[in-house]
């Protein structure tokens, strides 16, 4: 269940808007903030606030990027792999990464810290290579940066 | 600085955007005042009209003509979408121009709102550009508070509501109808037109959707007439500047604002730094992902959409992406093969299952694996993209192509050697 105070939220976003289900990505990615991904109940009670049924919604859900619908760390990773960043040596940095957070490209770090996924160009490409980690990038990737950014986000997380 | 003359970079500034009360110095929101004070909608329509703006969202289609075909009877409310998606790679100048100018781009939503009578205004962002969409999100809320936005603007009869739609995060939702299917909260597939959006668009009502680019340009025109603005450009079919943005293997990759027309040689080597050391000029893509590789011969040519047209190519959004003598063309086209793959929607035949097919045959041959054969194969299945229901297909067949038509021979050393030649 939703926090009292995250769903009034919800509901005055929908009350606001011209049909309930225009809201559907906004209310799936503040829920997804809240529980870490949309599980199965998080869809049924977002289509219950959105006057759509779990498939409909499941629809959009699988379609975009950004919605989880399956368990993801506390960070998750989205590394470019698109024209420039494959250019500027992605393949070589996401080796770097799979080996320093023991994981394969879609898996979760055994810490369960860290969930690694490709994406494709963030219009970052003047600071190419590039990842993006919960809403913040990280540009002009180099093996040091990398180590130097998960060895932060560890600490952060240990400190918490 | 730029020897050019700068209209929407003019207040660019190094780590933030420009103020709500340095644009309104510089003469921001006059224009918005003077139209809602002395324009009709015509009035507007006929200066960009006369002005000669093209969408710069990649197809450079007449931005006044596409208002003009919003229906006089059409039914209220009305529309307008500011396409800010912004997925193809290479592309990041509508995230610069948010980051240097936010206003320039709220008061041309408000003047083209006001042209076709819209009442609601969405600005379309992508994810990961959250920060973009942040900082629209509080300049917007400063515009209302300072009259050029909410109920009767500045004490006239036109109201203007703006807002934030920050996206899921799908290439195919920056095409226009794809977009207006995400705006709805529906699945994001393209509709075929007719009808057009500008009939029928969101919730069945007149839209029309514009990249924020375009939009941006329209306070310039009207504060400036169309003369200048024409002025600003080298070439006469493609008036006003051109946000630039260019990446890849060049020594200060960057957006740059720099007049419609200039030479493909001078953005690279003069504004982009030329080449990086050790590296050789190879091929571009001069307008994106879904253009196709001009090679060293063309690179004189104009940036502009007819001088582009004229050698066969396109210039699309203007993201030129520069690749070297050490790149691997066929590995290239394999990683952007593999985007449009990805990407696309899954709802016609020859994307969602073409696509793969053309990224199996050109894995093939850069892992040492291709046969003679596949050549002419890929070549009739670029062909049968433009079967597709809308222009990702076609645009994903753009690089391909032009691989078979440019570098043949470096196709034919993998096939040979059994290995990509760059290994
Ligand atoms: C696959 C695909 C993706 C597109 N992505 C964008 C985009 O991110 N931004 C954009 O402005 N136009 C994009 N377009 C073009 C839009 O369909 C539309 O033509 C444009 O937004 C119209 O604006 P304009 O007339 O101002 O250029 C895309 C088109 C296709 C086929
Ligand atoms: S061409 Fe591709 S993206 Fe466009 S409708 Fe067909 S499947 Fe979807
Ligand atoms: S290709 Fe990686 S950020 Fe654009």
């Amino acid at each position: 269940m939703l926090p009292a105070e995250i769903k009034e939220t919800l509901l005055q976003r929908i009350a606001h808007a011209i049909h309930p289900r225009e809201q559907a990505i906004d209310v799936m990615t503040i829920m997804q903030s809240h529980y870490g991904y949309m599980s199965d109940e998080a869809m049924e009670e977002a289509g219950g606030l959105l006057d759509m049924t779990p498939l409909e919604l499941e629809e959009l859900a699988t379609f975009y990027n950004f919605i989880y619908r399956r368990p993801v760390g506390r960070y998750v990773l989205h590394i470019c792999d698109s024209t420039v960043c494959w250019m500027n040596g992605h393949e070589s940095l996401l080796q770097h990464l799979c080996t320093l957070l023991q994981v394969e490209m879609g898996g979760t770090s055994p810490d369960g810290l860290f969930t690694l996924l490709p994406v494709c160009c963030l219009g970052y490409c003047d600071h190419s290579p590039a990842m993006i980690i919960n809403q913040v990038i990280y540009g002009d990737l180099t093996r040091e940066k990398i180590d130097s950014v998960i060895h932060k986000l560890r600490e952060q997380a240990h400190a918490s | 600085m730029s020897r050019y003359p700068q209209v929407l970079f003019q207040n660019r500034k190094l780590k933030r955007i420009n103020t709500l009360e340095e644009y309104c110095q510089s003469g921001g929101y006059q224009a918005l005042a003077d139209v809602l004070r002395e324009y009709t909608p015509q009035g507007v329509c006929a200066a960009v009209q006369e002005a000669g703006l093209r969408g710069r969202g990649g197809a450079g289609f007449p931005a006044a003509k596409k208002w003009e075909s919003v229906p006089a009877d059409g039914a209220f409310p009305r529309f307008l979408v500011a396409n800010s998606d912004e997925m193809e790679p290479g592309t990041f100048k509508d995230r610069v121009l948010i980051h240097a100018e936010p206003h320039t781009i709220i008061e041309g939503i408000a003047i083209a709102a006001y042209t076709i009578q819209a009442s609601k205004a969405f600005i379309f962002v992508r994810p990961n550009y959250e920060g973009s969409a942040a900082i629209l999100e509080r300049e917007i809320k400063r515009a209302e508070e300072a009259g050029y936005l909410g109920r009767r603007i500045l004490g006239s009869d036109f109201s203007l509501e703006i807002i934030v739609h920050l996206s899921g995060g799908r290439y195919i939702c920056g095409e226009g109808t794809a977009l207006l299917n995400a705006l709805m909260g529906k699945r994001p597939n393209p509709i075929k037109p007719p009808p057009y959006p500008t009939v029928k668009g969101l919730w069945d009502r007149p839209t029309v959707v514009n990249n924020i680019e375009t939009l941006a340009n329209v306070p310039h025109i009207i504060r400036n007439g169309p003369d200048w603005f024409k002025g600003l450009s080298l070439v006469e079919k493609s008036p006003g500047t051109k946000l630039f943005c260019v990446s890849g293997k060049v020594k200060s990759p960057g957006c740059f604002e720099l007049p419609m027309g200039t030479p493909l040689r001078e953005i690279i080597e003069e504004h982009a730094g030329g080449l990086l050391e050790g590296s050789e000029f190879k091929a571009c893509l001069p307008g994106g992902a879904s253009t196709r590789f001009l090679i060293p011969e063309q690179l004189d040519v104009r940036m502009d959409f007819d001088s582009m047209g004229e050698i066969g190519h396109r210039m699309g959004t203007g993201a030129i992406i520069v690749f070297d003598q050490k790149t691997c063309l066929v590995g290239a086209t394999l990683n952007l093969i593999q985007f449009f793959a990805r990407e696309s929607c899954g709802w016609c035949t020859p994307c969602r299952e073409g696509l793969p097919y053309l990224r199996d045959l050109l894995w093939r041959i850069e892992n040492g694996e291709g046969k003679e054969e596949y050549i002419p194969t890929i070549r009739s299945m670029c062909k049968d993209m433009w079967n597709s229901f809308c222009a990702l297909a076609p645009g994903a067949a753009s690089p391909v192509e032009s691989l078979l038509t440019y570098f043949e021979d470096e196709v034919h050393e993998h096939i040979v050697q059994r290995k990509c030649p760059f290994q």
